[in-house]
């Protein structure tokens, strides 16, 4: 796999963070290849540095070394400016905490990264109209986060990172806050968008029953990467849609 | 849009911590505003006495100012009726210029030799018509704050005194005033006249005794004026005290006496070239001082005039000395003020910002720039001054309002009786700007620090993922 089929791509890339006086690694050495348009997925235990991976793809956090290739672009090489241009267009970002912002309606998150973008106002409602409907909100549209259901907001998330039609949609732990039933329906929502859209999903989880509805699984473990699996029966299921 | 929807929206979600914040800068702005149109409404008012009793500037010989007051006749103006027709007709001055008068200040003695009593007196002497027109001066419509000082405008022997001295010659009696000052320590009229408007009619009885020649003595006020010429010969001349009037100070008070003109002139130079001593001019409006004493200045050096200007400042002290004591109050005020709006907005915005921490790496994750952040707190803090201020504004206007009706009375410094507390609402416009630029401004800077803060923090951090 060369670099234009992937989104993303780690070479040798470590972070350690310092408490202190002590420094703590949370990746070490980590190569690896993320292919577009693919549904992949980041496995590991509590603490092995999956948020930390999510982190550094997201342009949220830089490496302590190794390169960071996202999009095509060394992120190390963006001023603080750029990378927040480089997440406003090519990122779209869902958070096991749903992160919405608490004053604005359903409807005003959604359409929040659309005006970062500077689109047009009638591009704009026809966008944020168009995502709410794909995941079933068109009738909470005016509600606020406080007015919404676990699930709801999750939603409202994953039609917040989708709107823009970003190259990378990542999630990190996006079903940790939600019960079992809520959080297979949004596994779902996820992957049939990600097929909708085309875009690069990466999901965190620390739950290996999920691993069958990722095409990509990548197994991490203190730091490191333990195995790059590949889900043959979901990628011809895609390619079979 | 979207950076004001959020400010608005939250400065809204925590209603109980933003209405603190509000209420503080609206107890600073109404403090100010209220304190502001008071000090304004002295410094009115000591203008206005100022500017009705001595112009707003005097053209003096050069010298008379600073050595001869001692000796006026030694530093007269000879030539003064020409000196008024340059000012009357020069087409720069003559617009701007209400009155001009020569007047002469001289010192003497009084004396009222019917009941014994004698005391050196300082006299001003006033052409009646142009003195009385001053009177009228009212540029900030203070009407119930001056009081009827206007001298007697027929008979050349007719002026008035200081209440002081009045009570120091023994014409009480025929002044009618009380002998006793009241507990206030402020003189009254012997027959309830109300404050600060004096009622001398009872006097005309007096003064037509005097005319048809019955004079008793008992019920005239006459004076022998005693004065030295400009030559050192004694004069003396007689004066009838038509009215006393309170001056502001009791040095003053105790020895002021208002003549004719005329009177004054044969008082100081006897028969002798009569000049006056210098030559007020008051002005329409106080605003001109400047353009007036420049253009007056030039003239004096155009036709080589040994002539020396000064204005309202300098020919009453007080008056200057009391403006910057009100500004030093005012500004100490003020900088309190703005300490506590200063620390009130630093103190809110930086709760906002720990307590938004999340929201904050979410909008830095989203895209949202450092300097969106920061414009995000800082619109915030700018909106809570916004709303502070106005609310400050309105409640200080709606106190003024109630202290203008409220019929309350205070002895302001230099005033010699009690006059109405009131606050200077005409004209406050300027005052507003100030305050809410000023309190807007103390707000936005305030929110700067915490909105750096916010602006610096890094995304993950603030996301909580480490």
């Amino acid at each position: 796999m060369n670099d234009e089929q992937a989104t993303v791509v780690f070479e040798n890339v470590s972070k350690t963070y310092r408490m202190g006086e002590v420094e703590v690694p949370a990746l070490k050495g980590i190569s690896l290849e993320i292919p577009a348009s693919r549904f992949s997925m980041v496995l590991g235990p509590s603490g092995s540095g999956k948020t930390t991976l999510l982190n550094l793809i997201g342009c949220l956090d830089q490496a302590s070394s190794g390169t960071v290739t996202v999009c095509g672009q060394d992120i190390s090489e963006l001023s603080d400016r750029a990378v927040s241009q480089f997440r406003a267009r090519h990122i779209g970002f869902i958070f096991q905490n749903f992160n919405l912002i608490p004053v604005l309606s359903a409807y005003e998150n959604v359409e929040y990264p659309l005006v970062l973008l500077g689109l047009s106002a009638n591009e704009r409602r026809e966008r944020t109209e168009q995502i709410l409907e794909a995941v079933g909100l068109s009738r909470v549209a005016t509600h606020r986060p406080n007015q919404l259901s676990g699930g709801q907001k999750q939603r409202v998330a994953i039609a917040r990172a989708l709107v823009k039609g970003p190259s990378l949609v990542l999630a990190d732990e996006p079903t940790a806050n939600l019960d079992s039933k809520t959080g297979a329906a949004i596994i779902e929502l996820m992957y049939k968008v990600q097929a909708a859209y085309g875009a690069t999903f990466i999901f965190s989880t620390h739950d290996p029953q999920l691993i069958s509805h990722a095409q990509d699984s990548f197994v991490i473990r203190d730091g490191e990467l333990i195995e790059h699996r590949v889900n043959e029966a979901r990628l011809q299921n895609a390619e079979a849609k | 849009m979207n950076t004001l929807k959020i400010a608005s929206r939250s400065i809204l979600r925590n209603v109980r911590r933003s209405l603190m914040t509000v209420l503080a800068i609206a107890v600073g702005a109404s403090s100010l505003v209220v304190f502001g149109e008071f000090v304004a409404r002295v410094f009115a008012q000591l203008e206005t006495r100022g500017v009705i009793s001595g112009g707003h500037m005097a053209i003096y010989h050069r010298g008379y100012f600073d050595f001869g007051t001692g000796n006026p006749a030694a530093y007269g103006i000879r030539d003064y009726q020409s000196l008024l027709d340059l000012v009357a007709n020069d087409a720069v001055l003559q617009p701007k210029i209400n009155v001009a008068t020569p007047i002469i200040n001289l010192f003497g003695i009084a004396a009222n030799f019917q009941d014994e009593a004698s005391k050196t007196f300082f006299g001003r002497g006033v052409i009646p018509a142009d003195y009385n027109r001053m009177q009228h001066w009212d540029e900030h419509g203070l009407r119930d704050f001056v009081v009827d000082a206007s001298i007697n405008t027929t008979d050349l022997s007719h002026g008035n005194v200081g209440v002081g001295l009045a009570r120091i010659l023994k014409l009480t009696k025929p002044l009618k005033l009380s002998a006793e000052k009241d507990a206030s320590g402020v003189e009254e009229p012997a027959h309830g006249a109300e404050l600060p408007k004096r009622d001398f009619t009872g006097l005309e009885d007096s003064t037509h005794a005097i005319e048809n020649g019955s004079d008793s003595g008992a019920s005239v006020a006459r004076l022998d004026l005693l004065a030295a010429t400009a030559g050192g010969a004694p004069n003396v001349v007689t004066f009838f005290a038509d009215k006393a009037i309170a001056q502001g100070m009791k040095e003053v008070d105790d020895s002021f006496v208002l003549m004719n003109f005329a009177l004054s002139q044969q008082l100081l130079f006897g028969r002798g070239e009569k000049q006056a001593v210098g030559i007020v001019l008051q002005l329409h409006h106080t605003r001109d001082i400047a353009a007036v004493r420049a253009r007056l200045e030039q003239l004096f050096r155009e036709k080589n005039l040994n002539l020396e200007v000064r204005d309202l400042k300098e020919l009453q002290p007080f008056y200057k000395q009391a403006v910057g004591m009100f500004s030093a109050i005012f500004m100490f005020v003020a900088v309190i003020m703005i300490v506590i709006v200063l620390f009130t907005i630093v103190n809110t915005m930086s709760m906002s910002v720990m307590e938004r921490t999340h929201e904050i790496g979410t909008l830095r994750a989203l895209g949202v720039e450092r300097t969106g952040v920061m414009a995000q707190f800082i619109l915030e803090g700018a909106l809570l001054g916004l709303i502070g201020t106005f609310l400050g504004l309105a409640v200080g206007v709606a106190i003024s309002e109630f202290v203008n009706h409220a019929g309350l009375m205070w002895q302001p410094p230099g005033s010699a009786f009690p006059i109405p507390l009131k606050l200077m609402t005409s004209g406050a416009v300027r005052l507003f700007v100030s305050i809410g630029l000023g309190l807007s401004g103390v707000a936005i800077f305030a929110a700067l620090i915490p909105a750096r803060n916010a602006g610096r923090m890094a995304v993950v951090d603030a996301l909580g993922h480490v």
